[in-house]
């Protein structure tokens, strides 16, 4: 169903080449590119933290983030995704697309997209530290900058995106 | 003045991440429905939005180092880990095809009103948990394979950076035609079985 007043999407080549802008003005800017998981990774470790204290200090990996009583959220990361919300909320405002909702396809039900969204945040959550970043920060940067592991991942994102998909269709149609 | 300027002040993060928000929601990244819509072919704009940013971020770098103004060398490239990597992709286009979402457009849709992508941030920031909970059982896997440091595509084909730009720009181009080409023929296949279009700005609730 089509919202009355909102504002049709840019053209796909139009917003490819501002987002190329973007992440060229940022690698101008600050030396590395555009991301996002390392955010959540740091929400991650501040919330095991609080939750069972002690556990997140001693494990491995969520040490690193808290070494010499460090707050991981201090971090340009932390300012960056606050800035994707604050640019997309911008966007969604000014195009007359901001609606609260549960989006999903017609084939099945609110609770089930729920659980469905929650699966694959685990999945995302989990494969985005195992690869050291995510679409944006491997993906998109990696890319960018013609690495190797950008394209390594990108590959990696394609075949399991066309595969999972197919079996997922009934949900989004 | 020498670039980059390596600032990674709060007005930097800002900035970036501000201008990444709103092209990313014009691109209409902020809608699963739209998103997904890559991965059942009806609709291209994955392929095409992040395909092209690739090219105009890679051309506008080469540019630069042509200019002289700076060099690929001066930039973050991450090193490869096959394994984890090619892994992670795996994972993430999973997650991305059951839940809607990757990590950077999730927070475009919750600034949308979407309560999907709530839900989903929450289920990320669980994920990350198990994966640290787990880390070492997976660290073997997390540090194989790894390739030579800031390996770039010239370098691991040995041809000059224009050739794979180039060779990119041609991928680009084919994509565009074939995914163009389908997104026509989904289309004609849905009207004609009395379905609704896709992509719109929202659909449902």
């Amino acid at each position: 169903m089509f919202d009355g007043d909102a504002r049709p999407y840019w053209p796909p080549l139009v917003a490819g080449i501002a987002l190329g802008l973007t992440l060229l003005l940022t690698f101008i800017i600050t030396g590395h590119g555009l991301g996002a998981s390392g955010f959540f990774t740091r929400v991650s470790v501040v919330a095991a933290d609080w939750l069972v204290p002690g556990w997140a200090q001693n494990n491995d990996y969520f040490g690193l983030f808290l070494q010499g009583g460090a707050n991981p959220l201090l971090a340009w990361i932390t300012w960056e995704v606050v800035g994707v919300f604050v640019g997309g909320l911008a966007a969604t405002l000014m195009a007359g697309r901001f609606r609260p909702q549960i989006e999903r396809g017609g084939g099945i039900g609110r609770s089930k997209r729920l659980g469905y969204a929650f699966a694959g945040g685990v999945l995302t959550g989990f494969g985005a530290r195992l690869a050291r970043g995510c679409t944006s920060g491997l993906g998109l940067s990696g890319g960018g900058t013609l690495a190797v592991a950008g394209f390594v991942f990108l590959i990696g994102f394609f075949v399991a995106g066309f595969g999972v998909s197919y079996l997922m269709r009934r949900a989004w149609q | 003045m020498s670039l980059p300027l390596y600032d990674n002040g709060a007005a930097a993060g800002l900035l970036a991440g501000i201008l990444f928000g709103f092209v990313l929601e014009n691109a209409g990244f902020g809608s699963a429905r739209k998103l997904t819509g890559q991965f059942r072919l009806t609709d291209w704009s994955v392929f095409k939005v992040m395909f092209t940013a690739v090219i105009v971020s890679a051309v506008g770098l080469w540019l630069l180092q042509l200019v002289g103004l700076t060099a690929f060398s001066e930039v973050y490239i991450p090193t490869p880990f096959f394994w984890a990597m090619g892994l992670g992709g795996v994972l993430i286009g999973a997650g991305f095809a059951v839940g809607g979402y990757c990590p950077g457009t999730s927070a475009v849709g919750l600034a949308g009103g979407r309560g999907d992508a709530l839900v989903f941030i929450l289920g990320m920031i669980v994920g990350t948990a198990v994966f640290a909970g787990l880390f070492p059982v997976i660290e073997p896997l997390y540090t194989a394979a790894q390739g030579a440091e800031r390996q770039t595509l010239d370098a691991l084909f040995g041809v000059p950076t224009w050739v794979v730009l180039a060779a990119l720009v041609a991928i680009m181009a084919g994509g565009f035609l074939l995914g163009t080409n389908l997104e026509r023929r989904m289309a004609g296949a849905r009207r004609s079985a009395g379905g609704h279009p896709e992509g719109a700005p929202s659909a449902a609730e």
